[in-house]
């Protein structure tokens, strides 16, 4: 049996030792009528070199695309030591660090993870992660309501400019408690969130403001008007980011007079491989006023009983396991691993590093919107400043291109059309540091073609 | 065995009151209580101007292990709160029924209206858990 | 023991000026202006160091962690157990790592297919008639499973229904999860012999009542007898049954908790199915549905259209379940965490998997027995053990003072972690064992003889309990200090 050392003559002095007849009879308290027959839907089990042999024919279904999708998760290089100690059996196999004394490895990795994002941040206090940039907008919603005493409304001003499924997530997790989300409208020329669209809420209690930045289009906002208008009417400001872009763009804890109040985004970028979704990790921040309504685990530095330094978690009074029904989350883990690899990533990336992987997003990325929008019936949808993605406007359908180009080996990008169906036909396109000049210009030429090819059809 | 003062009242959960010769009142949480909670390390204390009704959840006090929420235990309107708690929240751990007061309250009916208990009477409950 | 003793922070590593560079791209000649407001402009206090200086610090850090590949973790309502690196190898294979979440199906199918049989073989182990498998963690699908049930009660119109039961012993999420859904938790006590009080039920049950959480074998670690009388009374009350999977392990292959008469559940794939815990996450926790819930479950599931070579797979969306909770994660959940799983079940087969709750609770019963022998007392003697078992130390903490945390900090000592503690919190000084299947009956041996010399020590010389663990890279920590002086970054941003 995998994985199970018993040998039989184990089984015969257990049972001895329990007193038991056979292992059956440890099961007499389930009532017979309930038991199970049998797993018939379950295959016969597979010995490790079958198993990987399956799965190796697995993966080369899905190949290995030459990727220009962005979206909220995004293709960077990973250095190959971050995952060589994140996968060490100390790290990977390890439980929640609980019992500090045997988790220090764990404890100290996470303070000093804290420590970067709220240098990249711009604020004072982070936790231990939260399960995905998307839950992390959540939970800093409910967390607003938590924190704004002034504001009795339960009632969030969320953009359209911010990620969709962010917002799908948002509701999904809110709804229970009553929390009012209203969206914001976009201008359409800039792609940025339209200050008519807060004119409608002037005079009325706000709980809080949602800003993107980079937004969901990879337009830059002006985070600063939006951050001055929503304190000047007792609003907290919710900043979503992207940690990369924080090399270079002006951290949230600097946005207007005041600065954002909770910070939140999606740390994938930092470390965490693709992998079809996840596991990625969502980071939070705060002002020191706030750390007590911020859900999730968060490490102290200490010291023990002979006075050395040492760390633990801490504030845990706030949480699920000792608040129960009064809790400020029901969550009880971080993305531990994910993590560490965003704290590896970090560490080895420093501040030039990863400075020099934003320019050099922004410049392919830059380079891709020029080179697809020189083919006919492709251009810009926005003027504006942007980051690392782009909405290109088309003139037919995106999505049998899309389809053509994954036939070739490229997957060229987000179609816009169910969140977006106002833009048109309009494409969300990405190029980081991974996509070097060539591929850039082996999908325009591709790309090129299938406009020409449909052309002549 | 802890410590309750005979010229006090108190609530089933643990509250103090005393009155004041202006009419208001003093709330803080009993010796037992902070007994039972450990080392306090924050106190979170209501908003001056805020009308209580008894049993309102107004204010909260934490340890390492727990957090417990402090209930109003008369009617009134908050008129005080001890500053001091947010800089040193073992101000109730040293001295529950002096220095570690919470807040005062100006009643919105009269004290001898309001289902308090006696000291021999909160002491029985404190015995009992 | 030979633990190195204490690392410094990563950001006194290294000097100014200092990089990894052979990670960082060429600079690059042509990169567009950021608006002057917009930009940064002091570069962000991250450490400057080599790459070896990186590698060197979190290798030494991680051998300062224990860890199921180096411990015993005997960890109640936790199931540490070994975690086959096949599982991660298949995970990290560059394709899986390298699949966008929103790639065309061309670039799916692989992936897609591994999903639908993760969803088809959890059905068969739990009973259930659907699953989805995004919940990224045990809470995270209690809160869906909850949430599909008060869709449930909304769709028929019953708006009254916000009351959760749960025991008193129940997992603090129980109560958490219930609040964030917009419910109020309603506790009910147990019998003295740990089954649910029939009565308090009884009495409980309403017109209010949304549901009721359970596990079962239960937080005590034995089997809910009367479960089938629970599952009657809760029905004929109108509400729903949810079955917390933290103990799914005891029960594999034995019983389902779909025939046990829930309606909903969630399956803590880190624990039953192997997935590593990663020192606090990422987790997985995929929610199973009986006939009922079906439409409302979280999006998306993954359907298969077609069969045999023909067959396609897809992530089925909001018009193919338009009354579903919606969406729960940015993407499709912990997907790597879903590979692991699949691979693992794909490797225990329909045999192995009929076996997980035989060795599970063969394991738990000898080191029950062999822990009685020693002079341990059990919580509830009477009670066969499930997959796990309680200590009851009240005696020994009145006798010679020494507490449940003081035996737990005491094992670290000898090498292994320590057992749950004070959970459930009914049981006076608890300890919660859980040895797993995986765990070699030398290993429960070993750990038995450590258990019998604390048990002596407590009476030669008790101050050594008090004050451990003694052997471990820093001693016990001032939580109070922690809590009330916080330290909780390097040179905190003053904003």
């Amino acid at each position: 049996m995998p994985f199970i050392p018993h040998t039989e003559q184990d089984v015969t002095e257990m049972l001895a030792a329990i007193g038991a007849p056979d292992i059956e009879s440890l099961f007499e308290e389930i009532p017979a009528e309930l038991r199970v027959r049998s797993l018939a839907g379950v295959p016969e089990g597979l010995n490790e070199q079958q198993v990987m042999q399956l799965m190796y024919a697995r993966a080369r279904q899905d190949g290995q695309p030459l990727n220009f999708i962005g979206a909220g998760a995004y293709e960077h290089h990973i250095p190959a030591a971050v995952w060589a100690i994140v996968a060490r059996g100390e790290f990977y196999s390890a439980y929640t660090p609980y019992q500090a004394e045997a988790s220090q490895g764990t404890l100290q990795t996470i303070y000093e993870y804290q420590s970067m994002i709220t240098a990249l941040t711009g604020l004072q206090v982070a936790n231990a992660s939260l399960y995905d940039g998307a839950t992390a907008v959540a939970e800093a919603c409910l967390m607003a309501v938590r924190a704004n005493r002034r504001s009795s409304a339960a009632r969030v001003l969320m953009p359209r400019t911010v990620h969709p499924h962010y917002r799908a997530v948002t509701r999904a997790a809110t709804g229970g408690q009553g929390l009012k989300l209203e969206e914001l409208a976009y201008v359409r020329s800039s792609g940025q969130t339209a200050s008519e669209a807060l004119a409608s809420s002037e005079g009325q209690d706000v709980t809080a403001l949602v800003i993107q930045q980079p937004n969901f289009f990879g337009v830059l906002e002006d985070v600063d008007a939006l951050t001055d208008w929503a304190h000047a009417r007792g609003a907290l400001v919710i900043a979503v980011v992207n940690p990369t872009s924080l090399a270079v763009l002006k951290p949230p804890g600097s946005w207007g007079q005041r600065g954002a109040d909770i910070v939140v985004g999606d740390g994938q970028p930092l470390g965490c491989p693709l992998s079809s979704g996840g596991p990625y990790f969502g980071f939070m921040a705060t002002r020191m006023d706030y750390v007590r309504q911020m859900p999730g685990r968060i490490v102290g530095r200490t010291v023990d009983l002979d006075g050395r330094p040492g760390f633990a978690l801490t504030l845990q009074a706030r949480e699920q396991h000792i608040r129960r029904g009064k809790a400020t989350s029901n969550i009880c883990t971080n993305q531990g691993l994910l993590m560490i690899a965003g704290t590896i990533y970090c560490a080895m990336m420093g501040a030039a590093g990863l400075e020099r992987v934003a320019r050099t997003c922004m410049a392919r990325t830059a380079e891709l919107v020029s080179a697809l929008s020189r083919l006919p019936g492709v251009r810009p949808a926005f003027g504006t400043a942007r980051f690392h993605e782009a909405v290109l406007l088309f003139d037919r359908p995106v999505a049998p291109l899309l389809e053509a180009l994954a036939a070739q080996g490229i997957e060229g990008g987000f179609d816009l059309g169910v969140h977006y169906p106002e833009l048109g036909h309009a494409l969300l396109v990405c190029a980081t540091e991974a996509r070097s000049s060539a591929d850039v210009a082996a999908y325009a030429q591709k790309l090129s073609e299938l406009l020409k090819e449909a052309r002549v059809a | 065995m802890s410590n309750i003062p005979a010229d006090l009242k108190y609530a089933r959960s643990h509250e103090w009151v005393r009155a004041q010769a202006d009419g208001t009142v003093e709330v803080g949480i009993s010796d037992h209580a902070q007994q039972a909670l450990g080392d306090l390390v924050f106190v979170e204390v209501p908003e001056v101007g805020r009308a209580l009704q008894p049993g309102d959840a107004c204010a909260v006090v934490e340890s390492v292990k727990a957090a417990s929420d402090v209930y109003s235990p008369v009617a009134g309107t908050v008129i005080a709160v001890n500053e001091g708690l947010a800089k040193a929240p073992e101000l109730i751990n040293q001295d529950p029924y002096g220095a570690g007061w919470i807040m005062r309250l100006k009643l919105s009916g009269p004290l001898a209206a309001a289902e308090l208990l006696g000291p021999e009477a909160y002491a029985a409950v404190a015995e009992a858990g | 023991m030979s633990l190195p003793m204490c690392e410094r922070l990563i950001f006194d590593c290294g000097r100014a000026g200092r990089g990894a560079r052979g990670q960082w791209p060429a600079a690059e000649a042509n990169v567009p202006d950021i608006p002057a407001s917009l930009r940064r402009v002091r570069p962000p206090a991250l450490p400057e160091v080599s790459e070896l200086d990186a590698v060197r610090h979190y290798t030494r850090l991680s051998q300062l962690n224990f860890s199921i590949d180096t411990h015993f973790y005997p960890l109640g309502s936790c199931t540490m157990k070994y975690n086959p690196r096949a599982c991660n190898a298949a995970a990290m294979l560059p394709e899986f790592l390298g699949r966008h979440p929103l790639a065309t199906g061309a670039h799916s199918q692989g992936f897609l297919a591994c999903m639908h049989e993760l969803q088809e073989m959890l059905m068969e182990v739990t009973g259930m008639r659907g699953v989805a498998l995004t919940p990224m963690a045990g809470a995270h699908g209690e809160f869906a499973g909850v949430a599909m049930i008060r869709a449930y009660h909304r769709a028929r119109g019953d708006l009254g229904r916000v009351e959760i039961i749960v025991p008193t012993a129940a997992h603090g999420t129980n109560p958490a999860t219930a609040s964030m859904c917009g419910c109020v938790a309603r506790e009910i006590g147990v019998g003295p012999d740990g089954d649910v009080d029939l009565a308090a039920l009884r009495a409980a049950v309403g017109p209010r009542t949304a549901g009721i959480m359970l596990t079962n074998p239960s937080t005590l670690g034995i089997f809910e007898r009367g479960i089938a009388e629970v599952a009657r009374i809760v029905h004929e009350a109108g509400g729903l049954l949810y079955y917390d999977g933290a103990n799914l392990n005891a029960i594999l292959g034995k019983v389902r908790p779909g025939d046990m008469g829930f309606d909903v559940m969630h399956m803590n794939l880190h624990k039953t199915f192997s997935t590593p815990h990663g020192g606090g996450g990422p987790g997985a926790g995929a929610v199973g549905v009986g006939p009922r819930l079906l439409p409302f479950m979280p999006l998306p599931v993954v359907a298969r259209e077609g069969a045999g070579e023909a067959a396609r797979y897809r992530w089925l969306g909001e018009a193919d379940l338009p009354q579903s909770i919606g969406r729960l994660t940015g993407f499709n959940g912990n997907a790597g965490v879903l590979l692991r799983a699949y691979v693992y079940m794909r490797m225990l087969g329909r045999e192995g998997m009929s076996r997980v709750g035989d060795f599970a609770t063969l394991n738990s019963n000898y080191l029950l027995a062999r822990l009685q022998q020693a002079g341990y007392v059990a919580a509830y003697p009477q009670r066969r053990a499930s997959h796990e078992f309680i200590l009851t130390l009240k005696a020994l903490a009145q006798q010679q003072g020494v507490t449940a945390m003081d035996v737990a900090k005491r094992l670290l000592d000898y090498g292994f972690h320590a057992p749950t503690t004070y959970f459930p919190l009914l049981v006076p000084e608890c300890l919660l064992i859980e040895p797993t299947e995986t765990e070699s009956k030398e290993t429960l041996d070993a750990f038995v003889v450590a258990m019998a010399t604390i048990l002596s020590e407590a009476a030669s010389e008790p101050e050594t309990l008090r004050t451990a663990p003694h052997r471990m890279p820093v001693r016990r920590l001032d939580d109070v200090r922690a809590a009330r002086e916080l330290d909780l970054a390097h040179r905190p941003v003053t904003a």
